[in-house]
């Protein structure tokens, strides 16, 4: 009896509980989506062809995956070992965020099994939606070899796995090409959209906005992600793991704090060279300073307080506020600013399933990374390969 | 009161002449920050 109590404990934990109801929800949402088309779950129409699924799905998903070249690039291309430790998981992040980005894909695009189609059957090679079609594909497929290793460990194929460590730099170089060309690719997709964009948002060089916000977003994920880590999974941590988590935070902080003020100074080179001054005083002026000052600089300077005192709790709030910054930001040229010139009953607002499809595609995600590094070598050495790198 | 450019050549003028003031700012809040950031640091001598 007992016995059988604690096997209904272990199943019907608050986790799989709550995660079990957001996948069920979502597999009828899917059925819905796939039986009864876009109409029958989202607000899309003719003038907002683009909702949540991109705005968060897509660009957000993108940008927070971006963990996993920049992490990779530091440690095998800047050669800063001491943060090895968080390769793996910021590896598993990416590589998990990427496929549901495909995932999510299907969901807006329909028509599954035409998914090959834009690489192998019918390229749009003048468009950069072909480009960052392309990237990712190939990027995804960058992610899956970058991961093999752990999955190979975890299955005792020593010799395949040998195979794939030794094309660690070059994929590692792969990933950083393919990351900054369809990072930035993602902006520039609304560089043709110039009459539908706030002209705060638009600018011509959005496409270095975003690869330069991919690096912050990518660097403040893996801190918020070890931190999640380190409350829910702290057991599955090694010696090593542990003794490095404060320098990987401390490190990845201050150079998430650099590159931010940078960014707020490109923003501001971005107003000055389109001459928009006269829209911050407006309604749209102040919800793009909340975005830039409260979601960037405050956050940047946050970290700086933090990197100085080594307080690693203010660096993980600054963290988690940073990702919140750059979702906003994706969200608002995306979503927000975009047919800002639109009367309001012709604005697209997400219906309660666009938004429940999201939150299902995020749950199978931590679903997901939480099988893997329960059971794979990520958060700590395999025993077989300790010495190894 | 807004300024009024009769011509491309006045507002791209006007525009770069701004950028170029906000750039000398940059070059002179980034490394000061950069000064900030790295201020407890460990010194490392490289010598």
């Amino acid at each position: 009896m007992s016995q059988a109590m604690t096997r209904a404990d272990k199943i019907f934990t608050p986790f799989n509980v709550i995660s079990g109801t957001i996948i069920f929800i979502g597999l009828i949402l899917t059925v819905l989506r796939f039986t009864g088309g876009l109409g029958a779950v989202t607000n899309l129409d003719n003038n907002n062809p683009w909702g949540v699924w991109i705005g968060f799905d897509l660009l957000c998903g993108v940008a927070l995956a971006a963990g996993g070249y920049v992490t990779s690039a530091a440690c095998y291309v800047f050669g800063l070992k001491r943060y090895h430790s968080a390769v793996r998981p910021a590896i598993l992040t990416a590589f998990l965020g990427y496929a549901l980005v495909v995932f999510a894909l299907h969901y807006d695009v329909g028509r599954p099994w035409r998914l090959p189609y834009p690489v192998f059957y019918s390229q749009g090679t003048s468009s950069l939606l072909f480009e960052v079609g392309l990237c990712v594909f190939l990027y995804l497929t960058v992610l899956f070899t970058e991961y093999s290793p752990i999955a190979l460990e975890w299955l005792k194929l020593k010799k395949i796995r040998n195979i794939v460590i030794r094309m660690t730099l070059v994929l590692t170089i792969f990933g950083v090409v393919l990351s900054t060309l369809h990072q930035s690719s993602l902006g520039a997709l609304f560089t043709i959209a110039p009459s539908k964009l706030h002209p705060l948002w638009y600018s011509t060089y959005l496409a270095v906005y975003f690869f330069i916000s991919s690096i912050f977003a990518g660097l403040s994920m893996v801190i918020f992600e070890s931190s999640l880590s380190h409350r829910f999974l702290h057991h599955k941590m090694d010696e090593t793991h542990l003794k490095e988590s404060a320098g990987v935070a401390l490190g990845f902080g201050k150079a998430a704090s650099f590159v931010m003020m940078g960014y707020v100074g490109i923003k501001l080179i971005g107003i000055a060279i389109d001459n928009n001054w006269h829209h911050l005083t407006t309604g749209w002026g102040l919800w793009f300073l909340l975005e830039v000052i409260g979601f960037v600089a405050l956050p940047a300077f946050v970290y700086a307080l933090a990197v100085r005192e080594k307080n690693l709790l203010l660096v993980r709030v600054a963290a988690a506020w940073t990702v919140l910054g750059v979702v906003l930001n994706r969200l608002n040229i995306s979503l927000v600013a975009f047919n800002w010139h639109l009367p309001s009953a012709q604005r697209y607002f997400p219906s309660w399933m666009e938004v429940a499809t999201s939150v299902f595609i995020v749950t199978i995600g931590v679903v997901i990374y939480k099988f893997v590094a329960t059971r794979m070598p990520v958060l700590y050495e395999h025993p077989d390969y300790r010495h190894d790198h | 009161m807004d300024t009024v450019f009769y011509t491309l050549h006045d507002f791209i003028l006007y525009t770069k002449a701004v950028v170029y003031l906000l750039m000398g700012g940059i070059l002179i809040t980034l490394p000061l920050f950069w000064h900030f950031l790295t201020g407890r640091d460990e010194k490392k001598r490289t010598f």
